[in-house]
């Protein structure tokens, strides 16, 4: 498989008033295309810091990040970050019209994406009108919009009840899939990782750094929520768990 | 169909509104009739307390003789004006502090200050500098209240939702996108109850202004009034005056529930 993404020796200290917090350290990882990694880690021990750097929104320290041919990145983060006063079209559109490509191709791929994934009667609707869940669909579908080869998901449901959050996952994953995209999953839900990931990077507390990586081999790989049955998943839950090192 | 429970929650919601408007409408002719017949049973001393059928007279000498009209509308004309320009300049200005932030902190403690010292002090500058004209109404109109519409609209500016500015970011948005697809738009119900303050402050300044300087206006004719120990004048400009902003007050309101959209 392609290397997609290849990162060394991450190092991110952040700087602020009260002193330097070393938030990352020694962060070494390859993404493969069409792979499906998840980050799982304690409280505070720079998940979201990695995610920040990838897409640009944070310096590094210290390390090399390269992405190989070029491949672009979409951000999704917990809260779907829908402006309430565009319509759901119109929000699609927002990365579009920010990079300036808002030619008719893209709209039309957009509005693609809309019918296919269940919100074609609702393109000209408010968010407000939207259930959580179909908000958080049109979150992916505005990241999918600019077309990005990586996905980068910050806990990208835990701001949805536990019932809706399982049909959510189901409904992403299969999104995610059918477009072909690779994927860095931020989240501190283990059993919501080993559904959805085919590797598993375990990180340290902090100074995050790499603990541990699985690879995920379930019996019947299917969508989240069937992954959820398979025989295996009760052992990586286990094996993660006490990886992890949580402070009570 | 509503069921018979909601129609009577309807109905005690309506009952209410209009118990509410009766007692209201009541205690104002309470006070205006008491007001009366105190005046003509000489309970109260008119020369001084003034009284409805005199205040009444006079608005219809004013407008005989001396153009109310005339004086009202240069009252509405300064205070419209300060309002825009304060609106304009506020939000211009507020618009450079957010962009940056290294001017906003150098200007942040002048802002306290010129907010809190009362800006009537300021008035003989203003007279001296500018000259007793209507542009000196406007200076003091526009000093009351172009800082707090920078410091309202600013602060509006500034709790923009920061996972929003973070997805702006990471579309690559430049900071010009961002302030416009972003956060002026989402400060928008922000911004419409900083003008509803701002017009009020507008309408003080207008009329302190007038106090100090001019020919026209109600504040002329309340100043004018007192000066010549004419209290029927004074009460008269005061009435107009409640009239004139209670107006204004609802234009705003009117437009702002017509413009601020409810998530
Ligand atoms: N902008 C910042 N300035 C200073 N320190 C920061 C900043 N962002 C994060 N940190 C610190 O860096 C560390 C890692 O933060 P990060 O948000 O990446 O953790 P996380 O693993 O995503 O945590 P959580 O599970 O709570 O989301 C934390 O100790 C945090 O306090
Ligand atoms: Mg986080």
């Amino acid at each position: 498989m392609n290397k997609i993404l290849n990162i060394e020796n991450l190092k991110k200290i952040y700087h602020t008033k009260q002193g330097e917090i070393l938030a990352i350290d020694n962060f070494s990882f390859n993404l493969y295309e069409g792979e499906f990694v998840s980050i799982v880690g304690p409280s505070g021990c720079g998940k979201s810091t990695i995610l920040s750097i990838l897409c640009g929104l944070e310096d590094i320290s210290e390390g090399t990040i390269r992405f190989n041919n070029n491949s672009t990145i979409g951000y999704m983060l917990q809260q779907d970050s829908l402006f309430n006063w565009r319509t759901i079209m119109e929000n699609c559109l927002l990365g579009l019209e920010i990079k300036n490509e808002l030619t008719k191709e893209n709209k039309q791929y957009v509005l693609n994406l809309l019918n296919t994934y269940g919100l074609g009667d609702f393109i000209n609707n408010y968010p407000s009108s939207l259930s959580g869940g179909m908000r958080q669909r049109a979150a992916l579908i505005r990241t999918l919009a600019t077309k990005p080869d990586i996905l980068l998901l910050d806990e990208p449901f835990s701001a949805l009840d536990y019932q809706t959050r399982l049909a959510v996952s189901d409904d992403v994953y299969n999104i995610i899939k059918k477009e072909g995209k690779s994927v860095i999953m931020v989240t501190h839900d283990i059993s919501e990782a080993i559904s959805m990931a085919d590797r598993i990077i375990v990180l340290t507390s902090r100074p995050g750094t790499v603990k541990s990586i699985h690879n995920i081999e379930l019996s019947n790989k299917s969508t989240p929520i069937e992954n959820r049955k398979a025989k295996e998943f009760a052992y990586y839950y286990d094996l993660i768990w006490k990886e992890i090192d949580y402070h009570v | 169909m509503y069921s018979k429970e909601h129609i009577k929650y309807l109905k005690k919601i309506k009952i209410d509104k209009i118990i509410i408007l009766s007692i209201q409408v009541f205690l104002i002719i309470l006070f205006i009739g008491l007001w009366q017949i105190l005046a003509n049973y000489n309970l109260i001393n008119t020369f001084v307390t003034s009284s409805p059928i005199r205040v009444l007279k006079t608005t219809i000498n004013l407008y005989q003789t001396n153009n109310l009209f005339q004086h009202i509308f240069t009252t509405i004309y300064e205070t419209v004006i300060s309002f825009s320009l304060a609106t304009l300049i506020g939000i211009i200005i507020a618009t450079i502090l957010w962009w940056n932030k290294f001017i906003s902190r150098v200007l942040d403690p002048y802002l306290i200050i010129l907010n809190s010292i009362p800006k009537v002090a300021l008035g003989p500058i203003i007279i001296i500098w500018i000259g007793a004209k209507t542009s000196s109404i406007i200076v003091m109109a526009l000093l009351i209240s172009v800082i707090v519409t920078i410091i309202n609209v600013l602060n509006g500016f500034n709790k923009t939702d920061s996972s929003k500015i973070r997805l702006m970011k990471s579309l690559g948005a430049t900071k010009f996108q961002t302030f416009f697809k972003l956060v002026l738009p989402s400060s928008f119900n922000n911004i419409i109850s900083a003008l509803k303050i701002n017009v009020s402050m507008s309408l003080i300044g207008v009329i302190t202004g007038e106090f100090l300087v001019s020919k026209k206006g109600i504040g002329y004719l309340i100043m004018y009034g007192s000066q010549v120990f004419n209290l029927d004048l004074v009460i008269t400009g005061i009435v107009i005056l409640a009239i004139v902003s209670a107006i204004m007050y609802y234009i705003v309101y009117y437009i702002e529930i017509k413009l601020i959209k409810n998530d």
